[in-house]
């Protein structure tokens, strides 16, 4: 038995010196099956993906992700700065806002998808990809031309997600606000059991919850407590396993799949986070002519209706014509079937009936608005 | 991690188990096996009839997140493959020694069966690799 391809995630067992986050000893402790992830050593599973997926959809699951960068951004020009380097308008959120967005390199490929969060006009966090912090402060650095302070504080702090239908009920408790008033997409700093917390109404799963940036050294105390407050409602800690076939049914994008140096935000139907009407931004240009002529490409979500998993580069043919291929796939705990994300000419983004090509046989599969999954429907 | 090794059959080092009755070999997929797969979702058998042949890839197991091919411990031809599991490929990772086996050849080449490990030298073997 050996297994030749590893899905989503590039996971192989970890052999050279990798990164930890503070929790890495809990996660140990926890059972956690320990593999490379984007140079660090994370926990892929626990007790089971499908089971943490579930306890994800029905009750709260808790998400290491410490390893996810958090770049400063500040001065008097902050607000310019971050609206020059990311598509999205961050003119449209006010303090206390979080935004989602990309940074593109000139050419309209994505350098990272980020999330900014506005503590005043001239401060700002943007949170990106853990495999990506070097690249993307070098890019902040090199782009610096306005004179911000640019800072890479991710080694300060540890992230952790509290993601589920009863994530609020949970963490509520703990915290000195009033967690009914945190709308979508905001976030506020307070306190956790005394210490010092940024929360924000965010995740990568589909579900309500919260992302939570603390004291790196502080992160075993913040997971402690949230898994001890949260054991009366069945919360368990969840692996990338699950946290990649959560954001895949809720048809979220993942950098290096969905988009990339050579996939542009209009090919992955990212449309609403490129403000063709704001001010001057890096890629702004191309992306415009790209917008003008329509993407080549276009990504769609597909269901198998034939038996079969779809995974990342297997071919999609619609008749006998070569239409593209799976960005992501993986079988849905939720549908109870192979789904994937894939990018195909945009020729034949609409018809509806495709087939995938598993181990060199033509499998049926059906295009599917996206997303896969939604909460509440 | 405790690995179940249970003592009444054969081991591979492809994590295969193998047990003998007479000329019938019934193949699985050992407990360190599943539990490196994670949660099973579908399998690809072998037409009951066919030939396989020791080391060549017999059939294909696919978890959430990974595709694994299944390796033939010895060379024969297949009587039966386990239905069941093809709606329920979960039954593998809760009793991969029992109600999850793979399939059953009528064996072509018996003497193979020596290059085979016991459970102690699987043990050994496990612990070498981890």
């Amino acid at each position: 038995m050996i297994a030749r391809e590893m899905g989503e995630h590039e996971v192989r067992p970890y052999k050279q010196i990798m990164k930890r986050t503070p929790l890495y000893d809990i996660h140990k402790k926890l059972g956690g099956r320990m593999v490379e992830f984007g140079g660090w050593e994370m926990p892929v599973q626990y007790k089971g993906v499908m089971e943490e997926h579930h306890a994800v959809r029905e009750r709260a699951g808790l998400f290491d992700i410490s390893h996810m960068g958090e770049i400063f951004v500040e001065g008097p020009k902050a607000h310019d700065f971050i609206n020059y380097l990311t598509t999205n308008d961050i003119y449209r959120i006010e303090n206390g806002g979080c935004q989602y967005s990309a940074c593109c390199y000139e050419n309209g490929g994505v350098v990272d998808d980020v999330i900014s969060y506005q503590f005043s006009p001239e401060k700002y966090l943007v949170v990106v990809n853990a495999s990506n912090t070097e690249k993307d402060f070098e890019w902040f650095k090199k782009n610096n031309t306005l004179g911000v302070s640019i800072r890479n504080r991710s080694a300060e702090f540890c992230q952790l997600a509290l993601q589920g239908p009863l994530s609020q009920k949970i963490l509520e408790p703990l915290v000195e606000t009033d967690l009914g008033l945190l709308k979508y997409y905001t976030f506020v700093e307070t306190f956790f059991q005394g210490k010092e917390i940024i929360i924000s109404r965010t995740g990568y799963t589909g579900e309500d919850g919260f992302e939570l940036y603390g004291k790196w050294g502080e992160a075993p105390f913040f997971w402690n407590s949230l898994l001890e407050q949260g054991a009366g409602d069945g919360i368990m800690p969840v692996g990338l396993s699950a946290r990649d076939t959560l954001r895949l049914e809720s048809a979220y994008s993942l950098y290096g799949h969905e988009i990339s140096e050579t996939i542009n935000p209009f090919e992955a139907r990212l449309n609403w986070i490129v403000k063709l009407d704001k001010s001057d931004f890096i890629g702004k240009k191309i992306l415009k002519k790209i917008k003008a002529g329509g993407p080549h490409r276009t990504l769609i979500g597909l269901e198998m209706v034939d038996a079969g998993v779809p995974r990342q580069g297997y071919k999609i043919w619609f008749g006998d014509q070569e239409a593209g291929e799976v960005t992501s796939g993986t079988f849905s705990p939720t549908l109870n079937k192979g789904i994937a994300l894939a990018l195909v000419k945009s020729e034949n983004a609409l018809e509806n009936e495709f087939e995938i090509e598993i181990r060199g046989a033509k499998r049926r599969g059906r295009s599917i608005i996206l997303p896969f999954y939604k909460r509440g429907g | 991690m405790t690995m179940a090794i249970p003592d009444d059959v054969k081991y591979t080092k492809e994590h295969e188990w193998v047990k003998l009755e007479g000329n019938i070999a019934t193949i699985g997929i050992t407990d360190y096996a599943q539990e490196q797969l994670g949660d099973i979702v579908m399998i690809e058998f072998p037409a009951e009839g066919t030939t396989v042949v020791k080391n060549d890839a017999f059939g294909v197991l696919e978890s959430v997140k990974s595709v694994s091919d299944v390796f033939a411990p010895l060379s024969g031809k297949v009587i039966e493959v386990n239905d069941p599991l093809t709606d329920s490929p979960g039954i593998v990772n809760e009793d991969c020694y029992g109600e999850g086996w793979l399939i059953k050849i009528e064996l072509s080449k018996p003497q193979e069966t020596e290059e085979l490990m016991n459970a102690k030298a699987y043990e050994t073997y496990l612990k070498e690799e981890s």
